[in-house]
């Protein structure tokens, strides 16, 4: 026997670009694929085709007019975005923010956690071939984005943020109709799990597929559920708390195998805590005023901060490089969830079918806005 | 009475001509009943807009699919390509000639019926593979590599499943399935309730219906077989797939469910059923079996390919031999 | 460690602030923070005595430690930081365009990361014009994607860098975006998304359309 057997036919492995219009990219991502059959040989994500220079865009305009660019990053999950950035802003001005203000921000920042999941979710569920929990989150999701518009007009670039605080007192009744919707909505969240969690297709698709352990992790610099799914107890609202989240009591629900059922799991219980935290901010928001005392020109000194927020996909933070008596940031930089997390993809996909490749691109839930910046 | 014109001509012409306007309108409104239903178990209301409460959608969708540009990709095999939805579309419908839909309800009766329809639904996937193929996209050759993969693997359960039933009626005559089971007393739903279980999961992956709609996993390739179709040639394939439904839901009515019987049609006291017509029956019958594809649409996640594949030939088939086995032996027994 | 995220201020009567009357401190004329020496924090003083000449200064502002460390022992530094002080997450990697300046036009900036005791780092290496930095991948596979933006937004090279393309925009595409004399408005580098029509360097440069606004 002298050497290995040739094939009887020329195989060939077939390339494959995914994307960027294809129903399950969740947006504009390409990934080229090298692909044996069905099997993903090799996945290189090609990315910025949504890419608008809002880093540069920062460089131009006064602190107060970056705060809507920061909506267009995570379109789907507005108030973290806006949070993240005049955090920085306060952190690099010395400001306090009232706590009216900081519980109303926290209000909103856990109502896009919630939105931003429950997207998450109905994508997901799609991709996995699931179509009816996408109508029943969005039944939810819309009292949410109600909620939104009622307090600042906008449903989904939100601008609810200012440097000292938030712009608006809440409006008259808002409070209520908050508390009733944080009320029946774990019931609603039990709703989706008896479609999904214990349903065998729905286990044969998630779990063990795109396994990514701790150490792996932490390398690839994912945050997040990604992260939490595989065992890391880490969230910024619990290890640099900001705002008030160090006045509420919460969980931060993590997973074991790193699979991308641990990290459905995760995110499930993620927004039950969510809800808790939002029931908490309700029940004791405190009097006061909703803005601190804020010169009207804010000029900054020189130096450079980062301030970070657990934003739905992980760490958002925002490093800003101001000079002395700036009134623009000098550089501000991005640091997105999604592009870091969106790295490991190759990596978590090697050998694993078409079909996981959509599996483990809706669980890394990426956001193109906020990658492409 | 009537010459053989008449009677070799005229009459199965006409019988054709209503069965398949019946069927394709029925396939039609199938297309609305399905939006309407997922709409309410997805809570929301669905098509409402066209004719009164949204009746007259499925009129305006096929309007719309009619007098769409015909669009045939540059790089296509333009024959073949034309050919695929044909290919899908024809056997669907010359399927309903054996099929019967109450006494005396049929085209023709041949007393090879079963047989004629599990070959003339194996032409079905060459529309499939050919359409993939020939479109020349690499989506849509993936989706017809495992639609016939697909196809392949899971006729042979379905077939198994079948002959069980054979065994019991001793004829391959759908007509004379349904007497016997009127002759037995029996719904062979009550011996085959395995048969009847593989027959339908068969089915539902046959029609490439959720949670078995890989060929068209439209997350995954877009839309399978069909990515590069439009117009009239898309509503080929789509009226291919909701009467493959209709066949299969049909076939699952007469082989398990007593075909256009009422229930426990021997027992006397019931005879106040037979106020429904036999027609009836056997449509509602279908339309359960319809209700329930639907149904698995609603509630379903999609298999993994090779999932699927494990499922056909792990399970299915040994299920399927076990099954034939039991019924074979005890229609020895029973029946000597 | 919630108090290294805060600034002073925020500590002295923010997060708990009792109810004192007659003035909060959100009433207040805000302080910004004030710079001061970080050369004593212990990482720092430990990552300069392991790797001689890396650390040139060090300064605290706002409660982060920033490390400027020479150009040539970048790699080196993180290394150590990562293998010997189990700073094991790089959390953001980036620069910063400072114009005209001694130390070299660009500013690379290292944000690190150490789970045990929820601390973090920043390195700061001064890179000029057209020299090259050596790469981290071989320290964080994440830093993989963050200095191909960096390559990508100011056109810095690390050396040694497994994949070092464009990330952002495309093949072809002529300049980088952040820096500063790049305009605001862009520039029109002809229908360059085609790269076997329009190979790199087909279109405009930068230069030619600057000078219109900002920069």
């Amino acid at each position: 026997m002298a050497g290995p057997l040739e094939p009887l036919f020329d195989l060939e492995e077939m390339e494959l670009s995914f994307g960027p219009q294809h129903p399950s990219t969740h947006g504009v991502l390409r990934v080229m694929l090298r692909l044996d059959g069905e099997k993903v040989m090799e996945a290189k994500p090609i990315i910025g085709y949504l890419h608008r220079g809002t880093e540069k865009l920062f460089e131009q305009e006064t602190f107060t007019q970056c705060i809507p660019h920061t909506d267009r990053l995570d379109y789907i999950a507005a108030p973290t975005n806006n949070q993240g950035f005049v955090l920085a802003v306060e952190k690099l001005l010395g400001i306090t923010v009232p706590p009216r203000a900081s519980y109303i921000r926290m209000i909103l920042a856990e109502l896009g956690r919630i939105s931003s999941h429950l997207l998450w979710l109905a994508t997901h569920a799609i991709d996995l071939g699931a179509i009816t929990p996408f109508f029943y989150t969005f039944r939810e999701r819309e009292i949410i984005l109600d909620l939104f518009e009622e307090y600042c007009g906008a449903r989904l670039t939100l601008n609810a943020m200012r440097v000292g605080g938030v712009p608006f007192e809440l409006p008259d009744g808002w409070v209520e109709k908050c508390s009733a919707f944080i009320d029946e909505f774990p019931s609603h969240i039990d709703e989706y799990e008896t479609l999904l969690t214990e349903n065998r297709i729905w286990k044969k698709r998630t779990v063990g597929i795109g396994v990514i352990s701790a150490e792996e992790a932490i390398d690839w610099g994912l945050t997040g559920p990604p992260l939490r799914g595989s065992g890391v107890k880490w969230d910024i609202r619990k290890v640099f708390p900001y705002d008030r989240y160090d006045e509420v009591e919460f969980e931060v629900p993590i997973g074991q195998a790193g699979d991308t059922y641990d990290r459905y799991l995760v995110r499930m219980e993620e927004m039950r805590q969510s809800a808790r935290i939002i029931r908490q901010c309700l029940d004791r928001l405190p009097e006061g005023p909703v803005m601190a005392k804020v010169p009207k020109v804010l000029r900054a000194p020189e130096g450079m901060v980062y301030a970070s927020v657990e934003a739905p996909k992980g760490e958002l933070g925002y490093f800003l490089v101001t000079t002395a008596k700036g009134t623009k940031p000098y550089r501000c930089h991005v640091r997105p969830p999604s592009f870091i997390n969106l790295q490991a993809l190759p990596e978590m996909v090697k050998g694993s079918l078409v079909a996981d490749l959509v599996a483990v691109i809706g669980t890394l839930d990426i956001v193109l806005g906020e990658i492409d910046r | 009475m009537h010459g053989p014109l008449y009677d070799l001509v005229l009459l199965p012409l006409i019988k054709i001509v209503v069965v398949l306007a019946a069927v394709l309108l029925i396939v039609a409104y199938l297309t609305f009943f399905e939006r309407k239903l997922l709409s309410y178990m997805q809570v929301r209301i669905g098509p409402n807009r066209v004719g009164p409460r949204g009746w007259l959608q499925p009129i305006a969708d096929g309007l719309k699919l009619f007098v769409k540009e015909d669009l045939v990709p540059g790089q296509a095999e333009k024959f073949v390509f034309l050919l695929a939805p044909v290919l899908i579309m024809a056997p669907a419908l010359v399927m309903f000639s054996v099929i019967p839909f109450g006494p005396e309800l049929w085209i023709t009766d041949i007393n090879i019926a079963l047989l004629f329809i599990l070959g003339v639904s194996s032409i079905g996937v060459y529309g499939v593979i050919l359409g993939g193929w020939s479109s020349n996209s690499k989506f849509s050759l993936m989706g017809g590599l495992r639609s016939a993969a697909q196809m392949v693997s899971y006729e042979v359960p379905m077939g198994f499943a079948i002959v069980s039933v054979l065994l019991m009626a001793r004829t391959l005559s759908l007509v004379g399935i349904v007497e016997a089971q009127k002759a037995a007393h029996l719904w062979y739903i009550v011996p085959g309730i395995l048969a009847f279980g593989i027959y339908f999961i068969c089915g539902v992956a046959e029609t490439n219906r959720n949670p078995f709609d890989l060929p068209e996993a439209e997350s995954e390739l877009v839309a399978g077989f069909h990515t590069e179709y439009s117009g009239m040639k898309f509503a080929f394939f789509y009226l291919g797939e909701y009467t493959n439904m209709l066949v299969v839901s049909s076939l699952a009515t007469i082989m398990f469910f007593g075909g256009w019987l009422r229930p426990f049609p021997n027992v006397a006291w019931l005879s106040f059923l037979d106020v429904i017509p036999p027609l009836v029956w056997f449509l509602a019958k279908v339309g359960f079996f319809i209700f329930v594809y639907i149904w698995f649409r609603g509630t379903f996640p999609r298999y993994r390919f090779d999932q699927l594949m494990a499922v056909g030939w792990k399970w299915l088939i040994p299920l399927s031999l076990v099954n034939l086995f039991v019924i074979g032996l005890g229609v020895l027994l029973l029946k000597g | 460690m919630s108090d290294e995220k805060k600034t002073p201020e925020t500590t002295d009567g923010g997060a708990a602030a009792p109810e004192k009357p007659p003035k909060q401190p959100w009433e207040e004329k805000p302080v910004p923070p004030e710079h001061g020496d970080g050369t004593d924090d212990e990482d720092v003083s430990a990552l300069a005595r392991a790797v001689e000449g890396a650390v040139l200064s060090a300064d605290r502002f706002a409660g982060e430690v920033t490390a400027a460390v020479a150009r040539e022992r970048i790699a080196e530094a993180c290394r150590y930081l990562k293998e010997e002080r189990s700073f094991a997450f790089l959390v953001d990697l980036t620069a910063i365009d400072r114009g005209d300046r001694e130390e070299g036009r660009f500013d690379v900036v290292y944000w690190m990361h150490r789970f045990d005791d929820q601390k973090r780092l920043r390195l700061v290496t001064a890179v000029g014009g057209d020299e090259t930095v050596p790469t981290v991948t071989g320290v964080w596979k994440t830093a993989n994607w963050m200095e191909r933006e960096v390559y990508d937004m100011f056109g810095i090279v690390f050396e040694g860098h497994p994949n070092l393309e464009r990330i952002l925009t495309w093949e072809g595409f002529n300049g980088h975006p952040l820096r500063k004399d790049f305009p605001v408005e862009g520039i029109d580098t002809g229908a360059a998304v085609q790269p076997d029509v329009y190979p790199a360097g087909a279109g405009p440069e930068a230069e030619e359309t600057a000078g219109k606004e900002g920069a």
